[in-house]
């Protein structure tokens, strides 16, 4: 069958954007892999860079922060959203749709501004930069984020699954166990790989936050760029993209079994 | 198996009187009905029996055994939910195992009783399915076996066929009647459908407002309503109210009913009459001694293939008769007939 001019159109407008978004990302991957710091084609092909990364220890550092921060921001926003993201589906108290409408904002509003925000709250309050602010930040930016995913897990739950289970004879702990946690655990898991997701890959927050020789891959690869660049950088870059790109098709995996029912 | 006594249960949420005073007994091996149109307390009365909910005052009994302050995980009961309420992350066979599996059965014995279960509820082979690929008849089979593979004292059900349509109702119906049967469990079935609690239960009792206004076996039902709320919500009946005259109904325009026993009292009294039961007289038909007799205006007749639905008017009441479709006489629309029926059929009820 011929394809139609708008589908054919359509057809190449995708191939575009594709592209665009991908063509930038490929183009940086190829070049980690190149012997010429000057991007000199054909490409003649090298480990170099990533052995040279592996000896940057500005770079691996500040690797090791940003894992850390995302890890503890993790669990804490997952803990914390998840019991939220309960208690706006269980009980019913003052202030609740207040509460709710206020986790929308915070994601619209620019990072800019959140950032310096807290900035200056956190400097007057005494709380300081340094990773424990980070973490703090990100927590903040994080948990909106696990509380709409969450939520729209548990949204989906049908409180006749625990009586149902009581019915049968399950106590309290076992109905938890058996009925309640699997089926939280796909929102659970997607708003946690959210919460990572967020924290690591956040610059702005972690730039206002981060002292002197204590800060995140985002800052250091930004402060790298200002000196210089490197294809170490384009290697720590591929690494962290693969490892973002895994995160985000496991995320999206989660989330499809999270809608389905 | 065991019986269920409920005696002098009060529950109220809030202000609101959910149940009122019930008293109820359902005897070993039996099935029940609770009839009452929706928001009258039968989900209410199910959920203090299955212990998710405790009343405020009275007794529950399983098995000559106080319950009321065993949570519902204690007290051995299986319970069918309205929207069947599978656990969807799991199969068919974990399903139905679940009550096996909190009570620690080892686990050949519990392979062997799902097998016996989906095999009473005519599933077998299904055991690997999860819900979601089951038809909505399919899932209602598995929740019933999910329920009694335990072996529970009693089973609840609570409208467990209002999701079905109609000719998947029928079938359930003759197949929940059947595993019932087999398995003697005893049962109690909430319902709205009173045909359905007709068919179905050895006994019903009928709710109204939170109060149980009658119980009894359906036929007894059927035929001798104590009230006019019964009478009309247990099928079809035409109400005639009037006063007690010399232990008859005395209508408005004074024509004068007899009823199955002469009416006590004095003052108001309301009688009902099932359609089925009146007859439209054939001409020159003689006046029968043990019958009532009511002239009336025919306003319309209603072919429904196999039956007729007459309507009628005598002043302002209106009634309703239906007839097997013999068409013996030619009737028309505001031609004036006789009704004749028994006074055996004439039921006195409170208003
Ligand atoms: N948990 C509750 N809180 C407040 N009111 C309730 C609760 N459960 C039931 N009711 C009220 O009690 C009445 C009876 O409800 P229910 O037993 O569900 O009726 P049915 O099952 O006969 O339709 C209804 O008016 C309902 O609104
Ligand atoms: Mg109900």
């Amino acid at each position: 069958m011929k394809a139609r001019p708008t589908n054919m159109l359509a057809r190449i407008y995708l191939g575009l954007v594709l592209a665009f978004l991908y063509l930038p990302i490929l183009v940086m991957a190829a070049m980690s892999f190149n012997s010429s710091q000057f991007y000199m084609l054909p490409i003649d092909w090298t480990f170099d860079w990533y052995v040279k990364l592996a000896h940057n220890t500005r770079l691996l550092e500040s690797t090791r922060n940003s894992i850390l921060v995302a890890m503890v921001t993790t669990v804490i926003a997952s803990v914390l959203g998840t019991a939220a993201s309960i208690a706006f589906f269980r009980y019913e108290f003052r202030f609740k749709k207040v509460l709710q409408a206020a986790l929308f904002p915070p994601i619209a509003i620019p990072w800019l501004i959140t950032g310096t925000a807290m900035l200056l709250f956190f400097f007057w309050s005494g709380i300081g930069r340094g990773l424990h602010a980070m973490i703090l930040g990100h927590v903040a930016l994080a948990l909106p984020y696990v509380i709409i995913v969450v939520s729209a897990r548990i949204k989906g739950f049908d409180p006749d699954l625990e009586a149902a289970a009581r019915s049968l004879g399950a106590s309290p702990w076992q109905v938890i166990r058996h009925v309640t946690l699997p089926y939280l655990a796909p929102g659970f898991i997607a708003g946690a790989l959210f919460a990572f997701a967020v924290s690591f890959d956040q610059f702005v927050i972690s730039y206002f936050l981060s002292v002197p020789g204590v800060s995140t891959l985002p800052v250091e690869i930004y402060t790298a760029i200002k000196k210089g660049f490197t294809p170490e950088i384009n290697a720590i870059s591929t690494l962290v993209i693969a490892f973002s790109i895994t995160l985000l098709v496991i995320v999206s995996r989660f989330y499809r079994f999270g809608g389905d029912r | 198996m065991a019986s269920v006594t409920v005696s002098h249960v009060n529950k109220s949420f809030g202000e609101f009187r959910a149940l009122d005073d019930v008293s109820i007994e359902f005897a070993d091996g039996g099935f029940y009905a609770l009839l009452g149109p929706s928001g009258s307390g039968k989900t209410t009365l199910l959920r203090q029996i299955a212990g998710f909910s405790f009343p405020d005052s009275g007794e529950i009994l399983i098995g000559g055994e106080a319950v009321e302050s065993l949570p519902v995980e204690k007290r051995n009961i299986g319970m069918m939910f309205q929207n069947y309420a599978l656990f969807p992350n799991m199969s068919v066979f974990d399903n139905v195992a679940f009550g096996l599996m909190v009570r620690s059965t080892p686990r050949h014995e519990i392979k062997a009783r799902v097998g016996e279960a989906l095999e009473l509820v005519r599933l077998s082979g299904y055991d690997e399915r999860k819900p979601h690929q089951l038809s909505g008849g399919q899932r209602q089979r598995v929740a019933l076996a999910r329920a009694i593979v335990f072996r529970p004292r009693v089973l609840l059900l609570d409208e467990p066929l209002s999701a079905l349509d109609k000719a998947l109702r029928l079938g359930m119906q003759v197949e929940l009647k059947r595993i019932q049967r087999e398995v003697g469990i005893t049962t109690i079935f909430v319902t709205h459908d009173q045909e359905e609690a007709l068919t179905l239960s050895d006994k019903v009792g009928v709710l109204k407002d939170g109060k149980l206004l009658q119980e009894g076996p359906p036929r007894e039902l059927y035929e001798r309503p104590a009230t006019a709320f019964a009478a009309t919500f247990l099928g079809d009946a035409n109400l005639f109210e009037g006063h007690v005259e010399e232990g008859e109904l005395a209508l408005s325009d004074g024509t004068r009913l007899r009823a199955t026993a002469p009416l006590a009292g004095v003052g108001k009294a309301t009688c009902a009459v099932r359609p089925e039961k009146m007859a439209i007289a054939e001409k020159g038909e003689p006046l029968r001694a043990d019958h009532n007799h009511l002239e009336a205006e025919l306003q319309e007749i209603i072919f429904a293939g196999n039956s007729l639905s007459y309507l009628l008017r005598r002043g302002d009441i209106h009634l309703r008769v239906f007839a097997q479709n013999r068409a013996t006489a030619e009737l028309q629309p505001g031609q004036r007939v006789r009704l004749t029926w028994r006074v055996a059929d004439t039921i006195p009820v409170e208003a």
